[in-house]
């Protein structure tokens, strides 16, 4: 029992990460139908400029997500306008290749300025741990969990609130109708990509703090699951991302705890397949009939 | 329809210059050992582009899987040659492989092939991701360090062969009323549908064609290069397949032939700038996208710029 809650402390913080993570491909899947691959490394650059902001310029761990998100933020927009508008009526499959491409050509810039070795992460947070009964806590995972769950208020906040929000819902039910309402669709979308590349900037850093170890390839994996993250959640929808995160994050705990580790990305595509073939919309996704 | 017609005798002359060309030129030396590996390399993934565009490109299934389709039969290729090391047991063994590729191909189109589009590229991927995995965890394989002294059986005579019967059997299949059927799926599988084809028998089918050659070019694979390990056969690779696919054009099986051929060429050259390869590849593979998204063919064939306007349109 003890071993099972300390696998589900360590998953609950694995899960607020994919769970950040998730939130910018859903919000981008939902407002453009496009599986963002580029979103993972973003996600790495992310944790890059973390580093950077850590090491060289000697910032706390508050500075340094802040400064993370907004250079992500600003990266997004530009792979946005540079990459996906241009291609905003092409086929899906043009746009699927371009953002492979985007992906592709985050890493290897990422590898050519940085090189290709693994980096560690200073301690920035302290890394001392208490105890609940058996369970092992550390101010890290706290962190985490507690970071996650704020940029979700506030992301919940940002959409349900204001009006930009409102906008972003609007374009993601209907582009044409909500172009004929007088709303900016271009801004729009723009401001999704921000606000989605924003939190998976959050997660590289935290990503970064909790294992201690980045690289220019490390968001190929983690962005594929918290995709699944979000299929499995219902994707376009924000809760559902949030519920998928940490589900795809305990289960992959669990088996790499009971089972064999190797197995844990085999198994997280695994449960992918069949919830696309159970339950195609997600858990919390609305199913769509399909006209003729 | 002759067997003996003026077209497939023009087609048969034109196969046997091409193989009889590049015959010659290995054999005085002009295409060396290093040259030998990059035309290895084409035939190899001509046959895969040609069969991954039978189903992404004719028959719209959007599959980022085919390396997992490849790495079957690289895998079981290798175990058959390995304990029958004959020119026999290697033919066997690429047939072989490619049987299992098609029956995991089945086994797994049943059920994701209800899936459309995004979805179904994305469970395409997991699946071979999971064949990857599976293959890193076996006995049978070696883990992740893989197989290595498989006997090389390999030609060009051999590549050659089976590249020739890849794209002859595909094409001719295509032609086919089931080719026909794949191709109305992708137009409109509603329309489809309700004309009457049974539109999961032919993705099914297309999506076993498919694994099947993938299954063969894993074997050439296999014993060209004598050593395979689980992570040849990655995301990347899918990724690299998919590419010369979209480049030639989705839905032209001579685009996927040329794409093939300048990918591997660019390669080849950029061998020498190993640190901004993948920059170069990814630019490219953006701006390709941006300028001429429908690729260098579309869905024509090459065959049909000899071609008047009014006979292209004529199913002979």
């Amino acid at each position: 029992m003890e071993q099972f809650l300390q696998q589900m402390v360590n998953g609950i913080s694995l899960g607020s990460i994919y769970a950040l993570i998730a939130l910018g491909y859903t919000m981008v899947y939902g407002i453009i139908k496009l599986i963002n691959f580029a979103h993972g490394d973003v996600y790495m650059i992310g944790a890059y400029i973390g580093f950077a902001a850590t090491t060289f310029a000697k910032l706390g761990f508050f500075p340094a997500l802040i400064i993370a998100m907004l250079a992500s933020a600003a990266l997004g927009i530009l792979i946005e306008k540079v990459a996906y508008k241009p291609l905003r009526n092409s086929t899906k499959i043009a746009v699927l290749i371009t953002a492979i491409g985007m992906s592709f050509l985050l890493e290897y810039v990422m590898m050519f300025f940085v090189g290709a070795e693994v980096r560690s992460y200073p301690k920035v947070l302290s890394d001392a741990s208490f105890n609940l009964g058996n369970v092992v806590i550390n101010m890290q995972q706290i962190y985490i969990v507690v970071t996650a769950i704020v940029l979700m208020i506030i992301l919940q906040y940002i959409i349900n609130k204001t009006k930009i929000g409102k906008a972003m819902r609007a374009v993601s039910a209907d582009k044409d109708a909500a172009q004929l309402m007088g709303i900016q669709v271009d801004t729009t979308i723009s401001f999704t990509f921000a606000i989605g590349s924003a939190l998976a900037g959050a997660g590289g850093v935290l990503v970064g703090i909790y294992y201690n170890s980045i690289d220019p390839l490390m968001g190929m994996m983690p962005g594929l699951k918290a995709f699944v993250a979000a299929v499995f959640g219902g994707i376009g929808s924000i809760p559902g991302a949030m519920i998928g995160g940490l589900s795809i994050g305990i289960m992959e705990t669990l088996v790499s705890g009971y089972g064999n580790s190797m197995y844990r990305d085999a198994f997280v595509f695994a449960i992918l397949i069949v919830i696309l073939i159970i339950k195609p919309a997600g858990i919390l996704g609305k199913n769509t009939k399909e006209k003729v | 329809m002759r067997v003996l017609s003026k077209k497939n005798i023009i087609t048969l002359l034109l196969i046997v210059a091409v193989f009889a060309v590049v015959q010659v030129l290995i054999s005085v030396k002009i295409i060396n050992s290093f040259y030998e590996i990059t035309l290895a390399t084409i035939c190899i993934n001509i046959i895969l582009a040609v069969s991954l565009n039978l189903v992404t490109g004719f028959t719209g299934q959007f599959s980022l899987g085919h390396a997992g389709f490849m790495s079957i039969g690289a895998y079981v290729c290798a175990l058959i040659s390995m304990n029958t090391d004959s020119t026999l047991g290697f033919i066997f063994g690429i047939l072989a492989g490619a049987v299992a590729a098609a029956i995991v191909g089945v086994i797994i189109g049943i059920p994701t092939l209800r899936l459309k589009g995004d979805y179904l590229a994305i469970a395409t991927l997991g699946m071979a991701e999971i064949i990857r995995v599976l293959f890193l965890n076996m006995e049978i394989t070696n883990g992740a360090a893989g197989l290595s002294g498989i006997p090389r059986n390999t030609n060009w005579t051999w590549l050659f062969i089976f590249l020739m019967a890849t794209i002859i059997l595909i094409n001719n299949f295509i032609r086919s009323s089931h080719g026909r059927a794949c191709i109305s799926i992708r137009e409109d599988e509603i329309a489809a549908e309700s004309m009457g084809v049974n539109t999961t028998k032919y993705k099914v089918m297309a999506f076993a064609l498919g694994a099947f050659f993938a299954g063969i070019a894993g074997g050439l694979y296999a014993s060209y290069f004598y050593f395979i390990k689980p992570n040849v056969f990655g995301f990347m690779k899918s990724v690299d397949v998919l590419v010369i696919v979209v480049l030639g054009g989705l839905g032209s099986i001579s685009g996927s032939v040329i794409a093939a051929i300048l990918l591997a060429v660019l390669t080849t050259f950029l061998q020498q700038f190993t640190e901004i390869r993948m920059i170069i590849y990814a630019l490219l593979l953006v701006a390709i996208m941006l300028f001429r998204p429908q690729g260098l063919l579309g869905t024509k064939e090459i065959t049909d710029m000899f071609k008047s306007n009014k006979n292209t349109e004529k199913i002979e």
